[in-house]
């Protein structure tokens, strides 16, 4: 055992050990009955074919079941999670995710449901699945939605194939996709991998997207224009309607990257704005838990010009004298084809729907509301006492879900730069905003409350702030070797980076 | 380096990039301000010796614990040496940006384009 110090909590000296460290040989959480009566035991080669056998037993860890649940809980408590505390950590709306989603998700029909079952003994997720796709069209303005993507970033993929199909469709090959210097990182990367080259649009002064660079940029050559509406400083381009005209003219897509749909649920609607394509993250704004590259979604609703190139199969409703039947349409001539096997991470689309049906048109459109008002509000309360003169607004004028701070001011007058506020902040119990993004300001903080917080949670964030930064006027040090109270302090980042170990020894 | 600096015997892009030149050559690499900015540096991704690179353009990639950034040339010309010892070792462009920080060798293409480029002063001044 190792003996905790005076500067080290007991759970900093308790090492991360892995389940394999836990294991003791012959131990065991289960033990199986012997065979009842009569029932002859056939060995194991009778049974399989020698080859497919072993030749000696997996190593699996042996631990009792105590010791199983004690190793799981011990790994959860050195986590930082939605359920520990507030989480702003901008552009990834992390919004609390209600326990009704995953009683649902859990009913047997829809957990134990086999991805390979036939559609007419699987009407009921089929259903659940066009209702999705459905609810998802109305939220977009779109008229078509498929739920293929399994991720944001497949999204995104998705929509520049369409885009490449639309174009070739007529005999088209432009190769240009224009994003604005606020895009997201995934959004260029993207366009690249898609065989498209970037180009990249200047912001202007309000922090939308300066239309007269725009302008000089949009040729024949322009298959796409790829935006976030309100984009990543948190601010809503009033110019989208001119922009998507001055696109469309010269024969280009626009594409919406979901990823802030949380500022305008129920409020506008990409489609009505020009868009053709739009992506969704449903772990950010429809409340299906962030997990660490689990099982995702990202659908993408496309306009009418775009539909016939669209993912398949695509799930239908037939109705005729018997009623109405849900099935998989394959017949789809022009379809980019299929993204993924079977039908996306069906559990990912009970959460959702979840979500959208127990909040209703009204309540999605207030969740939005909320999330607006809550990021003004902690706005309003970072531009005064020491955060007001340490870290100033970028771009200072009512944002939308989400606001972006300088520390450039702090670090030059204090000594501690933004990550050193930000690790910090975790000694205060909070987890820190995103850091050092948009690239485009200089020690970026970037707020995101979402809806789900309370006012006294957003106020206790703000005087953690206060306190720091007045922590830092008489010991920056203080910040600089933050932080002291998490299962482990500050990570080596660039030593992990320059010398990454990735097997366990 | 802990405190900044802009050598006088450099000339300066407003990307942030400096250039030694020397007779028909020039030394490239990225200045102080440009480091501090981007915090430690972890890669370099420079390019093939014998490739072009044209002023204003994009030719290298320095990755930090902050982001990937494009290295933009302040002149044009053909690639004829980079700097291998930053492969193992690119914490040189934190420590040294202007002398073991440096990145690539160029024979110049145009050597009058250097005359667009700001003298230290110039470029101290347009940090401000």
């Amino acid at each position: 055992m190792t003996e905790p110090t005076l500067t080290e909590t007991p759970q900093q000296a308790d090492r991360a050990t892995t389940i394999y460290e836990k294991s003791v040989p012959g131990r065991r959480a289960a033990q199986l009955p012997p065979l009842g009566k009569g029932v002859e035991e056939t060995p194991i080669d009778q049974l399989i074919p020698a080859h497919l056998l072993r030749e000696r037993p997996a190593e699996l860890p042996e631990t009792s079941e105590p010791e199983i649940i004690r190793h799981y809980n011990r790994l959860s408590r050195r986590n930082f999670d939605l359920d520990t505390g507030f989480y702003p950590l901008g552009s990834c709306t992390m919004k609390y995710n209600p326990r009704l989603n995953e009683r649902v998700a859990a009913l047997p029909g829809h957990a134990k449901l086999h991805p390979a079952t036939d559609p007419s003994d699987a009407q009921g997720a089929l259903q659940l699945m066009y209702l999705l796709q459905e609810s998802l069209s109305e939220i977009t303005g779109l008229p078509t939605v498929s739920l293929q993507p399994s991720a944001g970033s497949q999204g995104e993929l998705a929509g520049l194939l369409l885009t490449r199909a639309y174009h070739a469709d007529q005999g088209r090959n432009p190769t240009k996709v224009l994003t604005p210097d606020t895009a997201h990182g995934t959004n260029p990367a993207s366009v690249t991998m898609a065989g498209y080259e970037v180009v990249k649009v200047a912001t202007n002064e309000q922090g939308g997207v300066d239309v007269e660079d725009l302008k000089s940029k949009i040729d024949d050559d322009v298959a796409c224009l790829m935006l976030t509406n309100p984009n990543t400083l948190g601010v809503f381009d009033e110019n989208i309607a001119e922009m998507a005209a001055m696109v469309h003219d010269a024969g280009g897509l626009l594409y919406y990257d979901g990823a802030n749909l949380n500022a305008i649920m129920g409020q506008s609607r990409p489609g009505d704005m020009g868009f053709d394509i739009v992506h969704m993250n449903l772990h950010k704004s429809f409340s299906q838990p962030h997990g660490g590259g689990g099982p995702g979604a990202g659908p993408i609703a496309v306009s009418e010009r775009v539909e016939p190139f669209i993912p398949r199969p695509q799930v239908v409703r037939i109705e005729d004298e018997e009623g109405a039947f849900y099935d998989l349409d394959y017949d789809r001539p022009k379809s980019i084809g299929r993204l993924r096997g079977f039908q996306g991470n069906f559990g990912v689309f009970v959460r959702s729907l979840a979500y959208i049906l127990s909040l209703g048109g009204d309540g999605l459109s207030e969740a939005s509301q909320l999330a607006v008002l809550n990021a003004n509000y902690l706005k309003k309360r970072l531009s005064e006492g020491r955060a007001g003169k340490y870290l100033p607004v970028a771009f200072d004028r009512h944002c939308m879900h989400e606001f972006v701070l300088s520390g450039a001011p702090m670090k030059k007058e204090l000594g501690i730069k933004t990550l050193d506020l930000a690790k910090r902040l975790l000694d205060f119990g909070f987890h820190p905003p995103t850091v050092y993004f948009p690239l485009l300001v200089d020690e970026a903080l970037m707020i995101e409350p979402v809806e789900t917080e309370a006012k006294e949670h957003l106020d206790a964030f703000a005087d953690a702030i206060e306190k720091i930064l007045e922590e830092a006027e008489n010991d920056p040090e203080l910040a600089q070797n933050a932080p002291y109270t998490t299962p482990v302090r500050r990570l080596d980042e660039v030593g992990a980076t320059r010398n990454p170990r990735i097997r366990q020894s | 380096m802990s405190e900044a600096s802009y050598p006088e015997d450099l000339k300066y892009h407003p990307e942030h990039d400096w250039a030694r030149i020397e007779g028909g050559e020039a030394t490239l690499g990225i200045t102080w301000y440009a480091q501090d900015s981007l915090g430690e540096v972890v890669f370099f991704e420079g390019p093939e010796i014998g490739s072009e690179v044209t002023k204003d353009q994009p030719y290298a990639e320095v990755e930090s614990v902050k982001a990937v950034s494009d290295v933009v040339a302040p002149v044009s010309g053909e690639v004829i040496a980079v700097n291998e010892t930053l492969a193992d070792a690119p914490e040189a462009i934190n420590a040294d940006p202007y002398e073991t920080g440096w990145l690539v060798k160029v024979r110049l293409s145009d050597p009058l384009e250097a005359d667009s480029l700001m003298d230290a002063a110039a470029y101290a001044a347009s940090l401000e």
